[in-house]
């Protein structure tokens, strides 16, 4: 059952076109289009025989292929000017596959932090991204528990309040993307804090929700019951 | 004052993470950052000449203990974890976006002619990658750019320390 193992000897078409053209010792700048097809069809026919999903992405390289080896079959009308080569764009994209490859293999030779160099905090879990002062990132449940707090010490007024604001919550979205480009760092507090309103509370937690959803924004805390920063996710 | 140099080496002992010049001179307020920076490389020749399994290097932007590579060996031994690996689906997604930031999910693609999604998640879980805002086109698809992690784990000063890119050769004619 060494599917996986199979799965994992290519990267995806565009690898497989690289094995090949090694293989035959191909120049790429000038691919037998007739042989490379060929023998990318009976590696593909190879996959499904030993029943493994061929990705859809191996199917359009193949489609591709056949495509370019029909077009080279077809007459060049002299008059048409300087008919492009249809492997150029192939070749093309077949170099530029190769040279980020080349440059992953560079960057698996690195001094790898946690592989071949250690530090205190070798697993580099720390995530201080600012130097000011040292946050935690907060998970949504600590988030959750803030804004539970901040609810129950609202004074609970019983007072009939007709309800004449309109809240909506991409607008609240939009004060606090506003309210932290101008001061960049807000605590929860502050969102939340002034205001006495439950459902405008409820709208800013919400909104907050979303945003860190979205990565907009990033929450931090310095530590357990500190107070809660938001950042901007997008420093500039 | 000389015991600057004791001092410095102290800091970036319990920093733990990269430190910067700068917070080391908010400490030392009687050094300028060039001495810092003199000092520091003072440092990391004296960790050198003495073979130390330890050394000072320039990373992420500051200044972190590591180390040496050559006792890796002897740290995996004693700390029993499984090391830090990336696969390679995980590595040519992480050269792409590392040498063409800020770059789309569909770019990449292109690129490695394969779906990149799950990579792409795994990357910024492990915080390597990160979002770095919306593309202003049509869809304002996401774009994104390396983490100072990333940095830090590949042991690099700052992106312009990547090896350079094999030069795509012009198509011949």
């Amino acid at each position: 059952m060494n599917y996986e193992i199979k799965l994992d000897i290519f990267q995806g078409p565009l690898d497989l076109l690289l094995y090949l053209i090694k293989k035959n010792e191909i120049d790429i700048y000038n691919i037998p289009i007739a042989i490379v097809t060929e023998q990318y069809l009976e590696y593909l026919d190879f996959m499904k025989s030993m029943n493994l999903d061929v990705a859809g992405e191996y199917l359009v390289m193949a489609s591709t292929l056949i495509h370019i080896k029909s077009k080279m079959l077809l007459p060049v009308h002299e008059d048409e000017e300087e008919t492009a080569d249809p492997r150029d764009e192939l070749a093309r994209q077949l170099l530029e596959y190769q040279s980020y490859k080349e440059a992953a293999l560079n960057l698996d030779t690195m001094s790898i932090l946690g592989r071949d160099v250690f530090s205190r905090t070798a697993s580099g879990e720390d995530e201080h991204e600012d130097d000011e002062c040292l946050l935690e990132e907060m998970s949504v449940f600590q988030l959750v528990e803030a804004f539970k707090q901040i609810v129950s010490s609202m004074i609970a007024e019983d007072l009939m309040e007709i309800d004449t604001e309109k809240i909506s919550l991409s607008e609240r979205i939009n004060e606090i993307m506003a309210k932290l480009t101008e001061e960049k760092v807000v605590t929860f507090v502050d969102l939340l804090g002034e205001i006495t309103d439950r459902l405008r509370v409820v709208y800013t937690f919400l909104a907050l929700l979303e945003l860190i959803k979205l990565r907009m924004v990033k929450a931090y805390q310095v530590e357990p019951f500190g107070a809660i920063r938001i950042y901007l996710a997008v420093d500039e | 004052m000389d015991n600057g140099k004791a001092v410095i080496e102290a800091l970036i002992f319990v920093s733990g993470s990269p430190l910067t010049v700068k917070r080391i001179a908010h400490v030392l307020e009687g050094m300028s950052e060039r001495e810092i920076r003199e000092t520091v490389q003072l440092l990391i020749s004296e960790y050198e000449e003495r073979r130390s399994g330890m050394r000072i290097v320039e990373v992420a932007g500051g200044y972190q203990l590591r180390t040496h590579q050559d006792v890796a060996e002897w740290i995996k031994k004693f700390t029993g974890l499984k090391p830090v690996s990336l696969s390679r689906a995980a590595l040519e997604t992480l050269a792409v976006v590392a040498y063409r930031q800020p770059i789309m999910k569909s770019e990449i693609e292109k690129v490695r002619g394969v779906n990149v999604s799950g990579t792409l998640k795994g990357l910024l879980e492990k915080n390597m990658i990160r979002i770095v805002g919306r593309k202003d086109v049509p869809g304002r698809p996401i774009i994104y750019g390396t983490t100072k992690k990333f940095l830090e784990v590949f042991n690099l000063k700052d992106l312009s320390e990547l090896p350079t890119l094999r030069e795509l050769k012009e198509l011949g004619e």
